[in-house]
């Protein structure tokens, strides 16, 4: 059961424990003062990672060895130096891409049996893998050489991202990964070649001729089920989509109350059919319908939908949920999301309900449980 | 004769051709030139001061983004179907 969270927050690193009495509270901090965008703990061996995005000096990767009490940089993702006779890298729009980090934006664990293996996604659209715990990362080439990487653009972000991985329990070779905007590719080969996965979103957001071109696609925030592996869910820029084929098709998830633009979404790990959104209005309005902070639940696969207020702001509340920023634990039954606002709220029942942790911390970037 | 039609979120912030209008025109530039004639205030919204496209306005050309975003001089065919959007990045 999730008792500890880390909170990844626009001037810092929080860790969220819940007391035996049932409050939850910070616990510790790291990087006070710094924009933390990502973190994560890996389940095998406890070592926890943090991006940060220094403004001055750039993205940076620093790890702990003991829950979080002491910190060593370790290595960062670096892009290759282009080659002087390569043309311009320039995106679907004519902009050039920078070959530069710009941000630590998904940091995903390998296989149980690939020790060390890590995963990161980062703007500009690079993908990277460390074989040895972030000692050392090399890019996977094979995603950023693919010819339809020039048809990518950014979302939310001047250059592109990759924000989701999902590594498939069944298999460490299989990857899907998520793009902003780049539609959501697929590996069976550990990232040595890959395959365009977005048949069946769309985008409203390009013309008519080009609205179901999966290359653009706008996926927020790709989650799997983990025990239906096959089984995954994308809040996208204009909708939310299921897929049950492992990405092979995607199917719109329609008449999602109250909205269905969104950043966030998690899916139950046992139940491929549960799954939570929080909403806001859509992309010209990015705060909550009516002021009302809800969160949307189904447990029938998108049929239909719970929207939730209890214990949630319903009077002009305007936070916003980033896509990081909603998490659920390895039994359903526990759920954390933060906000735009610093307020930072849990559930121990499946989302019925919420309980206030916070209305006080920096903007919140990622949520994250710690692995039990 | 050209069509242009301009993204309904610009509706929220000033009154324009959402629906589609044809005008007459051999580049980007010229096109949008005519109309800007007619809707003189949607013209600060689509460009900056020194006529370029707005950083986070993008035109397509038959489905493909206009590349000089400066000049605007990227060609237009007689059929072709022009829509202004606003890009994703600046949200």
């Amino acid at each position: 059961m999730g008792d500890r969270i880390r909170v990844a927050t626009r001037k810092g690193l929080f860790t969220i424990e819940r007391d035996r009495s049932g409050g939850w509270d910070v616990v510790a901090t790291a990087f006070l003062s710094d924009h933390v965008s990502m973190v994560l703990d890996d389940p095998r061996d406890g070592t926890t990672y943090a991006g940060l995005a220094l403004g001055h000096f750039g993205a940076k990767v620093h790890r702990s060895h003991d829950d979080g009490r002491s910190w060593e940089e370790c290595a960062t993702p670096a892009y290759p130096e282009r080659p002087s006779d390569a043309g311009p890298d320039v995106d679907a729009f004519g902009r050039e891409i920078p070959w530069k980090l710009g941000l630590v934006w998904e940091l995903t664990p390998g296989g149980p049996d690939q020790p060390g293996t890590l995963w990161c996604g980062t703007i500009p659209g690079g993908l990277f893998k460390s074989d040895d715990a972030g000692d050392s990362w090399h890019m996977v080439r094979s995603l950023w050489d693919e010819p339809r990487r020039k048809e990518w653009f950014g979302g939310g972000y001047d250059h592109p991202g990759i924000h989701s991985i999902s590594v498939d329990p069944r298999d460490a070779d299989t990857v899907i990964v998520g793009v902003s905007c780049g539609g959501v590719w697929h590996t069976e080969s550990g990232g040595a070649t890959w395959d365009l996965r977005a048949d069946g979103m769309w985008a409203e957001y390009m013309p008519p001729e080009r609205r179901h071109d999966p290359t653009i696609q706008d996926p927020h925030r790709l989650v799997r089920c983990a025990t239906n592996p096959d089984c995954l869910w994308v809040q996208h820029h204009n909708g939310v989509f299921r897929t049950v084929d492992g990405a092979r098709s995607w199917t719109e998830v329609e008449n999602v109350p109250p909205s269905t633009f969104g950043f966030a979404v998690a899916v139950h790990p046992g139940d491929p059919d549960t799954a939570w959104l929080v909403p806001a209005v859509d992309d010209d309005a990015r705060v909550p319908v009516d002021g009302q902070v809800v969160v949307t639940r189904t447990t029938d696969g998108g049929k239909t939908f719970d929207v939730i207020r209890e214990g949630l702001p319903q009077h002009h509340a305007y936070d916003l949920v980033f896509r990081h920023a909603l998490d659920v634990d390895e039994t359903g039954e526990r759920l954390v999301f933060g906000s735009t606002t610093g307020s930072l709220w849990v559930s121990e029942d499946g989302g019925r309900s919420w309980i206030t942790v916070s209305s006080h911390l920096p903007p919140i970037y990622c949520t994250r449980f710690v692995p039990a | 004769m050209p069509r242009v039609a301009f993204t309904s979120h610009l509706e929220r912030h000033v009154q324009c051709p959402t629906g589609g209008i044809a005008v007459t025109g051999a580049t980007v530039r010229d096109v949008l030139d005519r109309v800007f004639a007619d809707h003189p205030r949607v013209r600060g919204y689509v460009l900056d001061e020194q006529g370029s496209l707005r950083q986070h306005v993008v035109v397509f050309v038959n489905g493909r983004a206009v590349r000089d975003r400066a000049g605007l001089t990227d060609p237009v065919a007689d059929d072709a179907e022009l829509y202004v959007m606003q890009a994703l990045s600046g949200g």
